[in-house]
């Protein structure tokens, strides 16, 4: 008896809290399709504005991918091979490494990306390009992957696995490929799930660091709420979700499929 | 390939020798200094409570540990001291298996070949004939995580053996398996390696494991080998206190040689034990399977406190006197009660003496 009651209350009150954080984002869609948003939903709608968003930002959508695979192949290139080397170590050196990795994290990113333009904000090329962006996405998206790396890498036995390979005559190259990467791969696709989203959701630091020539795609959506009327800024919203709901998706399944391999 | 080939032709392995084998960690002596001959094609046990190195000395003959100094590892007159375990061509099988998740069993089987680069059909044929030898056939293909405890650690034997090492390594593999399945692979094992005529090191700390597996038995204390000899040896003829109650179990009777015969400490009645020699005050040990009833004249007597059926024999615990309580196998179909007076005499040629000191 009184469990229903509780368990009725605890329904309710999530209903309610879904409710609260799903309403502005299906409002951000409605008003991104409305003809006028001020006038309600008898005005009509109209695919007018999604249209004109893709016109004018179509750029800063493909460069938001771009940033974020080439940040993603960044992180998995240090932060796989880096999670082992410092799990191997142990430690206190250890301990100091993934602390200071994980800095950037807990700056505010905007102090991170006056840094970064302090120190190479000479180098003009490299400045201007997309190149510039992606280093900031990777020192902040990096102790991420490390530290889902690292997770599982607690987890398995690593060091009776790597002994085993080393006494069949593998070299340590080969014992890392052959046996310790299949085995934390849960952790790399948790990790690269983490680093994606976080990439094409970032504003703060890319706010800072973008040139007009490399607007990301948060940063375009901030221009537009900023210099367009409220319909094409929602609009824009519309064209974000549908970019990032398949890809969350996507990555979801694959680990799901990488899960189940590991679990049978 | 060519290398492979070669490998086969060579069945038994090659010989170990340690010399002034020593390994110490952060100042703390592990291994004290240890000089052991291992002939090819002999089955060492290492056998020793846990702590007392023989952990260590198999990880530092394997090459997953460095010894505390050049040359102490030689295998066939050659020093491998400075080889890492990925070139020193061993076999490990470890107490946790160390098996690779993501691979199937058949796969695992194969690893070592792969990494040597032996041609996928003749890998493929040399997995089956170890998979057949012990007895996997049927589960070639499954996950490591889809077969048992006995399974897995059958996979990591034939793992082990499919890269034709010049030494096979134990660490403890039956640890983690239940008794009867220990039992049944442990005469499967022994069986196996002698099959093979492979040099072989296996640590274990279960002393019934280590009689019947081993050639010889090395017992270890405290860093060091307390004793090597053959299980029979080991059984019968202990070095020391230490070997005589790890391996078995051993009663002793404290008393005074006087005449050639032992006068027995306490003794309700002064019970007399002929045992020769001069006289002394000294220890004598034997195993409880030495005892035999005898008539009351001229033997030791003492009351029985607890019997537990064996099956063939019965194990009697019986008191000589406070200090001395004495374990006794004798046939399970005398009848015999607790509380009753007892007289027995023992093997004389199943007596020990160890050095008592003064």
């Amino acid at each position: 008896m009184r469990r229903q009651w509780t368990s009725t209350a605890g329904i309710v009150i999530t209903a309610l809290l879904s409710l609260f954080l799903v309403v502005p984002v299906l409002l951000s869609v409605y008003a991104g399709l409305a003809v006028n948003y001020a006038r309600g939903p008898s005005a009509g709608f109209t695919l007018d504005w999604v249209g004109q968003v893709w016109g004018l930002y179509a750029d800063t959508v493909w460069r938001s991918l771009v940033v974020a695979l080439l940040t993603l192949v960044v992180t998995l290139l240090i932060g796989v091979p880096g999670a082992y080397a410092l799990v191997r170590k142990g430690g206190r050196f250890a301990r100091a490494a993934e602390e200071i990795v994980t800095l950037p994290v807990a700056v505010p990113g905007l102090a991170l990306a006056l840094a970064l333009i302090l120190s190479y904000g000479g180098a003009g090329a490299f400045r201007q390009s997309t190149l510039f962006v992606v280093v900031g996405h990777v020192l902040f998206t990096l102790p991420f992957m490390l530290r889902a790396v690292i997770a599982v890498l607690e987890t398995i036995d690593w060091r009776t696995l790597d002994e085993g390979a080393a006494s069949l005559g593998a070299p340590a190259w080969r014992r890392f490929i052959d046996v310790i990467l299949p085995n934390v791969r849960p952790g790399i696709v948790a990790g690269a799930l983490t680093v994606v989203t976080l990439s094409i959701g970032e504003f703060n630091l890319t706010w800072m660091m973008h040139t007009p020539m490399t607007k990301t795609l948060p940063v375009g959506l901030a221009d537009a709420y900023a210099s367009m009327r409220l319909e094409i800024a929602s609009a824009y919203t519309i064209v974000f979700l549908v970019m990032v709901i398949p890809l969350l998706i996507g990555v979801q399944l694959v680990a799901d499929f990488t899960q189940n391999r590991t679990a049978s | 390939m060519n290398t492979h080939a070669s490998m086969v032709t060579t069945r038994s392995g090659a010989s170990i020798a340690t010399r002034r084998l020593s390994k110490s960690f952060n100042g703390t002596t592990v291994l004290h200094p240890t000089d052991l001959e291992i002939p090819a094609g002999q089955i060492l046990v290492l056998l020793g409570p846990s702590g007392c190195g023989k952990t260590t000395l198999l990880r530092l003959i394997a090459g997953l540990e460095q010894p505390d100094g050049p040359d102490m590892i030689r295998f066939d007159g050659e020093d491998v001291s400075g080889v890492p375990i990925e070139k020193r061509n061993v076999g490990m099988v470890f107490q946790s298996y160390a098996l690779f998740p993501n691979m199937t069993v058949a796969e695992n089987v194969g690893y070592g070949l792969k990494v040597r680069k032996v041609e996928r059909a003749q890998r493929e044929a040399e997995t089956r004939r170890l998979l057949a030898l012990v007895g996997l056939e049927e589960y070639a293909d499954r996950r490591i995580s889809a077969v048992s405890g006995g399974q897995r650690q059958r996979t990591a034997l034939a793992r082990a053996l499919a890269i034709k090492p010049r030494v096979l390594l134990l660490d403890e593999p039956l640890a983690a398996l239940d008794a009867v399945l220990r039992e049944r692979l442990r005469v499967e094992i022994g069986l196996l390696l002698r099959e093979f005529g492979i040099t072989a090191v296996y640590v274990t700390h279960d002393q019934a494991e280590a009689m019947a597996i081993g050639d010889r038995i090395a017992v270890m204390e405290k860093g060091r080998i307390a004793q090597i000899g053959v299980p029979k040896e080991i059984y019968h003829r202990p070095a020391n206190d230490f070997v005589a109650d790890f391996v078995g179990t051993m009663n002793r009777i404290a008393g005074r040689v006087e005449n050639g015969l032992l006068n027995i400490h306490g003794g309700e009645t002064m019970a007399r034990l002929n045992v020769g020699g001069p006289d002394r005050a000294t220890t004598l040990c034997f195993r409880p399977e030495a005892a035999r009833l005898a008539s009351a004249n001229g033997a030791i007597s003492a009351r029985v406190a607890a019997t537990t059926f064996f099956g063939a024999t019965q194990r009697l615990v019986a008191e000589v006197s406070s200090e001395c309580r004495l374990q006794l196998d004798l046939p399970s179909n005398l009848s015999v009660t607790p509380g009753q007076i007892l007289a027995f005499e023992i093997d004389p040629a199943a007596i020990i003496e160890f050095q008592t000191e003064a």
